[in-house]
């Protein structure tokens, strides 16, 4: 069954980026472009050889050269000894992971995609992220788990689920996002180097999306810090966060608002625990506006945790209720129309911005 | 000496005899180009050796051993398996562990000690036979019958109590409590709640083992990886899949059942399809060998053979020690469920009682002298809940402390910095 379910993604993602997805920036410099899938194997590359005691683990990651060949050409390089094809025993496999990195070794744990790891989520949130605090730090698990995160395109319910908000809530764990080449690459870096267990939400849909980087992102040692957020696009009049894919459809609605004398300002948190809240709030203390975007389900979400804390610290400056864009609370569709309405599209991100700027506008949204 | 051991190590030389031809390279031959069969690339060029692994299920040479341990049991003419230093140390720290447990239930019911408290008494016998056997560097990994493992492997019973009393003294600083006792320093790691999580994490720091040796090239690691684990866990999806990995990648460890019959109310005989669970061993390719629990010195004996093969690096060992828990599941559990009959048969079995009569039978040592240990244990006790009541409760400060190994992922405050740069806000590291 997966290995059906892995050559269907594998065919969707070569075949069509999607242009609602697709960045086509024109620069004036010839800066280079990398995919994001290149930054993650570069930045797995680089960390691997610099530390011996990195290692891949995962189905697939091996002679398969990664589902999704983000690990390719890394067991041609280190050997079968540092990138390790494990059976399909997530429980199994992660839990060696931590036992593994208990000893002070550096698992890179590869879920294929974040769904599956549902089957190994005690070993990520009782064997990793409480080890520290429960043996009051005589052991620390420094481990990333990595991973597709979120919809990829009619895979079905059970496929399809963003895990941000679940393992956000969780203390001892980081979680990071990345949207561009760039954060693919500082971040994954940061998160091999990190002491803690990290969880490194990645988007199959992105991994083909090329973007350009500067030549300090190509270098070896470039890292991001974790817990920062970054403001994509500076915008004075509502303040739009998002991370992963979304990221791109904000940039997209920003531009659209743009026509219409909205200035958006928008947010790639990049870091999902710990939230950059002090960014996040800056920015809607200029703008008095804002308007969360995720993925995910509503309930309990990322919104949900970004609101209360504008709240808590902002309230005084919000000129309007804060606006959260989420996935549909149904499970995802499989017919392409219905998981179309289930997932934020940039029609939902422009819509909400001008109700939060009080412009009158249409209620619902067409199939 | 023809013990109990030499059936293990029956089973172990299926793997040195057959190599019907020269291309037939044991597996555990240290010249073999990459001894993780991880990678189906390795599997092609050793495909001779995955027929050697046919061959050897279908001549059936890797086989459970419990029948063969009884019959050597039965002939063999007993010459002393201890010495009388070993002797006096294994009684000791049984002594010490039925002590220790005794006082837990003690203080747990003065209302010292809270939460869920699991009692080891009756097991002690697996603990020693095993845990005294290793060095300062193997590790022990344990379920949330974690008191007597720490005592073995050397935890100062004085931490243990404090921890149990949730004084900032304890093993972990009060932050881990009775079921999670971990100790870097005697590399004692757990202490799980969850049944089956402590054998993934196990096999894991075997793998770290192995790795240490043959990529980082620390040429005499050779640590080996104790995982302790109930016979509940035997019905666990985590328990196979670890057999599996373990045996794939031939990791130094030993999964040592420890079946008491009981998993709280649920008689083992009700919850599994084949109850004998050393069968399950050869099913993934590594002996499997089953041993009376309620003595140390057969234990001890299989022990020596389990880990001495997984130090050699020929893989792991499935060891099923039959046994009995005294007291309930918890201290909470009124075990009612379990037949006073078979508790009876069990309690006559007591392993301290039955090392002490082979001990003054075999002259290694005398009435007084095992007194004497107990007297001393008694008072190391006292001693230890002196310390622990008197020690201080963990000071507010000490919540936020150890959430992180790097504190910034407690995330940048509303003034832009890091949270724990800020003076007030406790640091993250560990004074440990």
């Amino acid at each position: 069954m997966l290995a059906t379910a892995s050559q269907r993604i594998l065919g969707q993602s070569f075949q069509n980026i999607r242009p609602a997805v697709s960045v086509l920036r024109s620069y004036s410099s010839a800066a280079k472009q990398i995919t994001v899938r290149e930054a993650l194997n570069s930045a797995l590359d680089e960390e691997m050889s610099a530390d011996p005691k990195v290692f891949l683990m995962g189905e697939e990651v091996g002679e398969y050269q990664g589902a999704y060949k983000i690990t390719k050409g890394l067991l041609e390089k280190y050997g079968p000894e540092r990138v390790l094809d494990t059976p399909i025993t997530e429980a199994g496999f992660t839990g060696i992971g931590v036992g593994a990195a208990y000893y002070g070794l550096k698992p890179v744990v590869e879920f294929m995609t974040f769904n599956f790891s549902m089957q190994a989520i005690d070993h990520i949130i009782n064997s990793a992220a409480k080890s520290n605090y429960m043996s009051a730090g005589q052991i620390s698990v420094p481990i990333v788990f990595r991973g597709p995160n979120g919809a990829a395109a009619g895979v079905g319910a059970q496929h399809s689920q963003c895990y941000a908000s679940w393992y956000a809530s969780c203390p001892g764990l980081k979680v990071l996002s990345p949207y561009n080449s760039e954060d693919a690459r500082g971040l994954l870096k940061a998160a091999i180097r990190d002491p803690d267990p990290v969880v490194f939400l990645e988007n199959e849909l992105l991994y083909g999306e090329s973007f350009p980087v500067s030549d300090e992102v190509l270098d070896s040692s470039f890292c991001l810090p974790i817990g920062k957020a970054k403001i994509e696009r500076e915008g004075r009049d509502v303040t739009i966060t998002a991370f992963s894919k979304l990221v791109g459809y904000a940039l997209k609605a920003a531009e659209i608002l743009e026509k219409d004398g909205i200035y958006a300002e928008v947010i790639n948190l990049r870091s999902i625990r710990p939230l950059d809240r002090s960014t996040i709030n800056a920015s809607v203390r200029k703008t008095n506006r804002l308007i969360t975007v995720e993925e995910g389900f509503p309930q309990h979400g990322v919104g949900a945790e970004i609101c209360a804390s504008v709240v808590e610290e902002s309230f005084a400056y919000l000129d309007a209720p804060v606006e959260r864009i989420a996935g549909a609370d149904v499970p995802m569709p499989y017919a392409a129309n219905l998981e179309r309405l289930a997932v934020p599209q940039i029609e939902d991100i422009v819509r909400a911005a001008k109700r939060a700027c009080y412009r009158s506008v249409p209620l619902a949204a067409t199939a | 000496m023809a013990t109990a051991f030499s059936a293990p190590k029956l089973a172990a030389q299926p793997f040195n005899t057959i190599s019907p031809t020269s291309q037939h390279k044991p597996l555990i031959s240290p010249t073999a180009a990459s001894p993780f069969l991880g990678s189906t690339r390795k599997l092609l060029r050793l495909s001779s050796s995955s027929q050697l692994n046919l061959r050897r299920r279908s001549s059936g040479s890797v086989f459970a051993v419990s029948d063969i341990v009884k019959e050597k049991k039965s002939t063999s003419i007993p010459s002393l398996l201890i010495t009388k230093e070993e002797g006096l140390e294994l009684y000791e720290d049984m002594v010490l562990g039925r002590a220790f447990e005794d006082m837990c239930a003690q203080m747990y019911y003065r209302g010292k000690m809270f939460g869920f408290v699991h009692l080891y008494n009756g097991q002690e016998a697996i603990s020693t036979g095993f845990i005294k056997l290793l060095k300062q560097q193997d590790s022990v990994v344990s379920t949330y019958r974690d008191h007597v493992h720490a005592l073995s492997k050397g935890v100062p019973a004085r931490a243990v109590m404090s921890e149990l009393f949730g004084k900032t003294t304890g093993c972990c600083r009060g932050q881990g409590g009775s079921m999670h006792m971990f100790s870097s320093e005697h590399n004692l790691i757990g202490g799980f709640a969850f049944i089956g999580e402590g054998i993934p994490v196990a096999t894991g720091a075997a793998f770290s083992s192995k790795y240490r040796r043959e990529v980082l090239k620390e040429a005499d690691c050779d640590h080996v990886t104790l995982a302790f684990f109930g016979d509940g866990t035997c019905n666990n999806g985590q328990f196979f899949e670890c057999l599996n990995m373990a045996a794939l990648w031939k990791l130094p460890i030993v999964f040592v059942v420890e079946n008491n019959l009981w998993a709280i109310g649920m008689s083992h005989l009700r919850a599994t399809s084949d109850p004998q669970i050393y069968k399950k061993g050869p099913a993934f390719g590594m002996p499997g060998v089953h041993v009376d629990g309620m003595d140390v010195l057969k234990v001890r004996e299989v022990a020596k053979e389990a880990i001495a093969r997984a130090r050699r690096g020929e893989g792991p060992t499935l060891v099923e020690c039959e046994t009995y828990r005294f007291r309930g599941h918890s201290l909470a559990d009124p075990d009612e469920l379990r037949d006073p009959t078979e508790k009876a048969h069990y309690a006559a079995r007591d392993p301290i009682t039955a090392l002490k009569k082979y001990l003054i039978e075999n002259n290694l040592s005398g009435e007084a002298e095992l007194k004497a240990i107990d007297k001393k244990i008694d008072e190391l006790l006292e001693d230890a809940v002196e310390f622990a009541d008197e020690s201080p409760l963990p000071p507010r400060s000490q919540l936020l402390e150890n959430v992180f190994a790097d504190p910034k992922g407690f995330g940048i405050g509303p003034d832009g910095r890091y949270r724990c740069e800020d003076p007030k806000f406790t640091e993250g590291t560990a004074h440990v």
